[in-house]
């Protein structure tokens, strides 16, 4: 199932299958290494429900929800 | 002398790592135009001494951050004899994409694989000799923080540089590779050096290259067409990104043994810092642990009462051995404030250390200033001049050192610690409403202690534009220096059943509410829709390192020390020699501070502030105005002087006539206007041209509008209360208006500009 990683919730882990948007933001994100075929697991939200963290070729990152969003995402296992 | 280059991710160790290698020897500047830090020293352990340039920490060579732009300048222009690009053993695939970036400049480079020793010790293996051959530069095992084998990556650089390299890329995709090979081709012709890596950035479509050579687009754009990736079509800055870190994967990461104990079912580690943070960061938890760390921080840092002894215990400290040494022998100043009457003084509880040892710090510059002026002839110029000008001047601003020392202590251990990524992290989403990141939460805070610091501080927002509406909005903080002003007035103030206490508070919470509908709308004006993306790193937590937290106490100190020898020393001058002469200053000094220049200057200022009620009574323009400006110019060295030039001239609880609508123009005026000397030094170091002279303009009008609306409205009160409390009605309602409306415009150009 492919989902927006601004959708994942707490401990879900998948694929990028895709980034969107432009620019910048964009290379900042490849930059960090959010590239389609890079594994995801969203490991917690922010008190006030953004920005999130997620683990991503074995370090922490943080992304507001906004700039998760362009990230698409292939969720593992599909029972969810 | 050769010169090295110190590059790599932020929080692979590379301050560590310049730290140990320069040890003293370490200068930091500014980078020409820009505030980021630009750190050089000499490591002197090779048969000649070597200039280590320490490049800002990034992630990329991309031209988006002026961290990046910096770096890759200096790389290809200043052209260093060798980089030593340190790259952290336990995030490999990270650090290294940076790596294959500076693979493809034609220079020397050196990989330092640190964090080595932590590596080995979590049972992990990996394979020196492997990924050197396969990055075909040296690689050496280092632990910056041990200081392991800094030597030999020393003189494997050393080697390197002697030696010529031509930049190598590792994109291997065939039908890019040709196009690569063909701008390169095309570089050489034009004789640019370094043609690999402008190519592939142009082929990027990278900003600086476009624009450097607008006559090589075509190429690549004819090359887009007829080119098609299933993954990416034909987005080649996607594409390299991708190639760059899958060939990473495959090729690089091969040479790291895992061990299996450290893989959970889910394959990620679970290590100390991830329990930390589950507290830290906790849903619940956050902000209310972030508030205590915060508390305790301003607590010791700048509290009178220590845990509350006096408030909640009722303490008393009567004993004048015990209040001279808590108060740096205050005694004898406090029971001249009593009168004389000893049963009266009492210490209200214990300091903290901040103010503890501000008092006898400065108690050491004032007896310093005592020595010197009792060993100089009495009355001459030259004796006030180096008494009470440029000792008493540098006495105010030195005063606020150990308070700095301190809260930079607490902040410096904060960030190196991690911690302060997650307070980022905590409060991002509250204050992006406001245009401003969770990272300017801890500035705005110190500002209520002291705007030197806190202007200080906001070297840590990444954001240039969020960095100047920071500093713009600190003096909406009312600082400690200015406490005695609303002391003073509250004391006097029983206009219109205000009490004391009533009126203080009015003035926190104000500059408060200021502040926020101030952010707003430099938020909804600025002219760029555009919000600085927060996708950010957050480190492992580690125990903040005692020589780098030093290291950065040290630079603040030689910072701060060098403004006040400078821009702050020359000020005070020229006040000292305003307030001690007379027009005709070649008759010597004045004996009454109302014939001195700064009296007459006062005098002209009141036409300027007479909109503002010049601070008397109605418009009247009374006889005591003058002092009311004059002690605003004073107020410049330092907000304590606004009382004690009051003072001087004759203005006391008692003789000072003040209605409440004056009495909050001139308040609110003291509160929003420039900050003292220091502070406005802290901003000049922060802010570069332009920026800082727009943030002095943006202090004066902002104090001079709201004063102007304050005493305007405060009249009416005076005059007639309805009318009063309907004007601030509808003033409010006008704001919130201009808000909607300017809102609403802002989401409209904010749509046009995505589509």
């Amino acid at each position: 199932m492919r989902k927006k990683l601004s959708e994942l919730a707490i401990g879900e882990t998948g694929l990028i299958v895709g980034v969107e948007g432009e620019g910048r933001i964009r290379r900042r994100l490849f930059d960090m290494g959010v590239t389609p075929g890079a594994s995801i697991l969203v490991r917690k939200k922010a008190p006030l429900g953004d920005p999130v963290e997620i683990t991503i070729r074995g370090y922490e990152l943080t992304l507001r929800k906004e700039e998760a969003a362009l990230v698409v995402v292939e969720l593992d296992g599909g029972n969810d | 002398m050769k010169n090295f280059a110190l590059a790599g991710n932020p929080n692979s160790g590379k301050t560590t790592l310049f730290n140990s290698l320069t040890g003293a020897t370490a200068h930091v500047g500014n980078w020409p135009g820009v505030t980021v830090d630009k750190r050089e020293g000499q490591y002197k352990k090779l048969e000649e001494v070597v200039n280590i340039v320490d490049l800002p920490g990034i992630y990329s060579l991309s031209p988006y951050t002026p961290e990046e732009v910096i770096s890759r300048n200096y790389i290809l222009d200043e052209k260093p004899d060798c980089v030593i690009n340190i790259v952290d053993a336990t995030n490999l695939e990270r650090n290294l994409y940076l790596t294959t970036q500076l693979l493809e400049i034609d220079v020397p480079v050196v990989v330092a694989l640190n964090m080595s020793d932590v590596m080995r010790k979590s049972g992990d293996k990996i394979n020196v000799s492997e990924l050197s051959k396969k990055l075909g530069v040296p690689v050496v095992e280092i632990s910056a923080l041990k200081e392991e084998n800094l030597d030999l990556l020393m003189t494997e650089a050393y080697e390197a540089s002697k030696v010529k390299r031509v930049g190598k890329t590792i994109i291997e995709n065939k039908d890019l590779s040709h196009l690569i090979k063909d701008v390169v081709i095309a570089f050489k012709g034009k004789g640019v050096e370094n043609p690999l890596f402008h190519a592939i950035k142009l082929v990027e479509k990278d900003e600086i290259e476009t624009s450097n050579h607008p006559d090589l687009i075509g190429m690549v754009e004819e090359f887009k067409n007829t080119f098609e990736d299933d993954t990416f079509g034909n987005d080649f800055e996607a594409l390299i990104a991708d190639t760059r870190y899958k060939y990473i994967s495959k090729n690089y990461s091969t040479a790291i043994s895992k061990n299996p104990a450290n893989l959970d079912s889910n394959h990620q580690k679970v290590t100390k810092s991830d329990k930390i943070d589950k507290v830290l960061t906790h849903r619940i938890w956050a902000i209310p642990i972030f508030i205590v760390i915060m508390f305790i921080i301003f607590h010791v840092t700048f509290s009178e009462d220590i845990l509350f002894m006096h408030r909640i215990f009722g303490l008393n400290i009567t004993n004048p051995t015990a209040i001279n040494f808590f108060t740096g022998m205050g005694y004898e100043g406090m029971l001249e404030e009593a009168g004389g009457i000893a049963a009266d003084v009492a210490l209200e509880g214990v300091p903290s250390i901040g103010v503890f040892l501000q008092s006898w710090f400065g108690w050491a510059t004032g007896s310093l200033i005592d020595l010197v002026g009792g060993a100089m002839p009495e009355g001459t110029w030259y004796t006030s001049l180096i008494c009470d000008g440029i000792l008493t001047g540098l006495d105010a601003v030195l005063s606020f050192i150990p308070q700095i020392l301190i809260l930079f202590l607490f902040i410096a251990i904060l960030e190196d610690s991690g911690y302060m990524a997650r307070v980022a992290f905590i409060l991002d989403r509250a204050f992006r409403k406001f245009g401003l990141s969770g990272k300017a939460f801890i500035p705005m805070l110190s500002g209520f202690g002291c705007s030197v610091p806190a202007i200080m501080a906001t070297r840590t927002l990444e954001n240039e534009k969020e960095k100047n509406r920071t500093i713009r909005l600190m003096t909406c903080f009312s600082c400690g220096a200015k406490a005695p002003i609303w002391a003073l007035l509250g004391a006097i103030g029983t206009w219109a059943g205000m009490d004391g206490g009533l009126f203080v508070f009015s003035i926190y919470v104000g500059g408060i509410a200021v502040a926020i509908v101030l952010a707003l709308f430099m938020k909804l004006f600025s002219k760029d829709t555009y919000v600085s993306p927060f996708i950010m790193e957050l480190p492992s937590y580690h125990l903040p390192q005692f020589r780098n937290v030093m290291a950065h106490l040290w630079e603040k100190l030689k910072h701060y020390l060098t403004k006040a020898a400078t821009i702050i020393a020359a000020c005070t001058i020229v006040i000292w020699f305003l307030s001690n002469f007379s027009w005709a200053f070649w008759n010597g000094m004045v004996e009454d501070i109302g014939d001195s220049i700064l009296a007459d200057l006062g005098r002209g200022l009141r036409y300027f502030y007479y909109p503002l009620g010049c601070f008397e009574n109605g418009w009247t323009n009374g006889p005591d105005s003058w002092k009311y400006t004059s002690s605003i110019i004073t107020g410049l060295i330092a907000k304590e002087d606004v009382v004690a030039t009051m003072e001087q001239l004759g203005l006391t609880v008692e003789t000072i006539a003040l209605n409440g609508a004056a009495a909050y123009s001139f308040a609110v005026y003291n509160l929003f206007t420039l900050p003292c000397f220091a502070a406005i030094g802290a901003a000049h170091g922060e802010q570069k041209g332009k920026e800082f002279w727009l943030t002095l303009l943006f202090w004066f009008a902002m104090s001079y509008g709201i004063s102007l609306v304050v005493y305007f409205v405060g009249e009416l009160y005076v005059v007639a209360l309805w009318a009063g409390i309907l004007v601030t009605i509808v003033l409010i309602g006008l704001v919130v208006a201009a808000g909607i409306i300017v809102s609403r415009r802002h989401k409209k150009a904010e749509i046009t500009v995505q589509a």
